[in-house]
């Protein structure tokens, strides 16, 4: 059974429809890429699967349960994480508490919340993550402290800390340096090899075509081509979606 | 940490001997800001942690009062007074908490003043309960049997002992996890609600504990004044709340203190200069704004800062910022 089903997934705003009728499912494991030009829908369809937006049809299928018009936090502790495009951190806070209050709502009630206060497996789990991640050492910095790079980091540690089975991707070697490229490349592949499901949506081919076995890409809304890096590479609706004809 | 300790037990000492020392008036408004400190409280956890705009805090606390007045009149303890009072604030606060749900900045002022006017309207009008604008005078303090705080330098340490449950409490729950959320959910909403946190639990919580502290607030502050009546409750009190976090600093935990301390004490020291004072009041508000946005708690920070420049500034996660 796919992890992640999508069918015929529509968003409307207004009379712009920024998703038609799109379908695609996401096996255990898989780490899948998603590609198309600006203003493709590819974050559309992130927000759309995560609740963050409302689609307007369509539906959304997690581990055989629909989770279609869900809110946010709902989606969340189902097992869907994901990072943003633009960076989104709490920049106030600090760094060890971005990580924490990412899961600080998976287990216990609200009021046990309130009550039971020390958070020790999740502060080592939250440290072990960021000394994973290569920004260990800054946990008591406020998140606005951070440089661009390390930023994207610990939005990425973030979606980490719940242990997600399915962690949606948005852009993440946009605006990184070339040798934090490599770096991301190698945690995604190695999470990936230990059992995390990835969406990746991106723009740098080279990155997209090293990562993933799989590719979906989009345009004005609607999925125009799947398939592997080489077919995809030669498919000339592909070429046409990005240079024009 | 042990200077910590020692400023507040110095802290406390000062406060327990303060009516030794001071006249009965100035004890009433070291009292008054005390009460405003509780009120201070509640609005900074709802507006200034967060970050849920409330311009009714005026009418939580008129549930205090009217409940301390009410029941104290039916000769109920004023300790059960204020428990219903606290009560019935959060519990309207929860109510109030649902529109937060949909409507956000100057749509949410705009309900909740309307929440301010319509309350205000109830009190003038529903006399057989409220006695409608005369109000209700003689408003019982609290006695124990023989041990009675109807003196005001007893009932000075009974808001006091009040005013300390409530710091305690609110140190308790914003370093808590629900403090946390809170704070994520002023900082980005969006992105609190994508790592799981609950808008709608947390967003009624917030609403609901600050009008606890209004309602608190409000029923110490009808036997402080010994009579209340609808006019005490009215839109620009809450402004005046409003005013108090803003102007100590939104979102930090020593803002309330001296927003309650400026906005109470200033127009008292003020007065000397007859018409005068509100003109100067109303000003060294806008200057205050103008050159220290983050409120006065900014400006010990930069004493603070300045005085430690070399260190790096890191911050303790525990505690409540």
């Amino acid at each position: 059974m796919a992890l992640l089903e999508i069918e015929n997934l529509t968003k409307h705003f207004f009379r712009l429809s920024a998703l038609s009728r799109v379908s695609l499912s996401v096996e255990p494991g898989e780490l899948l890429g998603v590609i198309g030009p600006n203003g493709s829908g590819k974050t559309t369809l992130f927000n759309c699967v995560t609740g963050v937006l409302r689609p307007s049809d369509g539906h959304v299928r997690f581990r055989g349960e629909d989770i279609t018009g869900r809110t946010a936090d709902t989606v969340y502790h189902r097992g869907i994480a994901r990072t943003f495009q633009l960076i989104q951190l709490f920049p106030e806070m600090t760094v060890l508490e971005n990580m924490l209050v990412a899961t600080q709502e998976k287990e216990g009630t609200l009021l046990s919340r309130l009550l039971h206060r020390e958070e020790p497996e999740a502060t080592v789990r939250a440290l072990a993550l960021l000394e994973f991640l290569g920004i260990a050492g800054l946990e008591e910095n406020p998140a606005s402290n951070l440089s661009y790079g390390q930023q994207k980091l610990l939005d990425f540690g973030m979606a980490l800390m719940s242990d997600p089975q399915l962690i949606l991707l948005d852009e993440p070697m946009a605006g990184v340096n070339p040798t934090m490229i490599k770096n991301l490349v190698g945690h995604i592949l190695e999470l990936n090899a230990r059992g995390y499901t990835f969406v990746v949506i991106e723009h740098n081919m080279e990155v997209v075509m090293s990562l993933c076995r799989r590719i979906v890409v989009l345009s004005q809304g609607e999925r125009i081509a799947e398939g592997t890096p080489a077919e995809i590479a030669d498919n000339p609706l592909v070429l046409d979606a990005y240079f024009g004809r | 940490m042990a200077l910590g300790r020692l400023g507040l037990v110095a802290v406390l000492v000062l406060s327990v001997g303060l009516p030794i020392v001071l006249d009965q008036y100035k004890l009433y408004v070291v009292s008054l800001t005390l009460v405003y400190v509780i009120l201070a409280i509640g609005l900074n956890l709802t507006l200034g942690y967060a970050g849920q705009i409330s311009l009714c805090h005026a009418a939580f606390m008129a549930f205090g009062s009217y409940a301390v007045a009410i029941l104290g009149r039916r000769g109920v303890p004023f300790e059960v007074g204020l428990v219903v009072g606290v009560a019935v604030a959060f519990g309207w606060g929860l109510v109030l908490g649902f529109p937060a749900l949909k409507v956000k900045h100057h749509y949410l002022a705009m309900v909740t003043l309307g929440f301010n006017i319509i309350v205000f309207l109830v009190l003038r009008n529903w006399e057989s309960l409220t006695g409608g604008s005369f109000g209700i005078s003689n408003v019982a303090r609290p006695a124990w049997g023989p041990l009675s705080f109807k003196s005001d330098r007893a009932f000075y340490l009974y808001i006091l002992a009040w005013a300390t449950v409530a710091v305690a409490s609110a140190y308790w729950i914003l370093s808590s996890r629900w403090g946390r959320a809170f704070r994520a959910i002023r900082e980005n909403e969006m992105r609190a609600e994508v790592v799981g946190v609950s808008l709608r639990n947390y967003k009624l919580m917030a609403f609901a504990i600050g009008a606890a502290y209004a309602g608190m607030g409000g029923a110490l502050f009808a036997p402080l004044l010994g009579y209340i009546d609808p006019g005490a409750y009215t839109l620009d009190r809450s402004i005046q709340f409003l005013m108090m976090v803003v102007l100590g600093g939104l979102g930090r935990f020593e803002g309330p203190f001296i927003g309650a301390l400026v906005v109470t004490v200033l127009p008292e020291v003020l007065r000397g200069s007859e018409g005068l004072y509100l003109i100067i009041y109303a000003l060294s508000v806008i200057l205050m704004m103008l050159f220290m946005p983050k409120g006065l708690v900014g400006l010990w920070d930069l004493a603070w800062r300045s005085s430690r420049s070399r260190t790096s500034p890191s911050t303790s996660s525990g505690s409540p910022r």
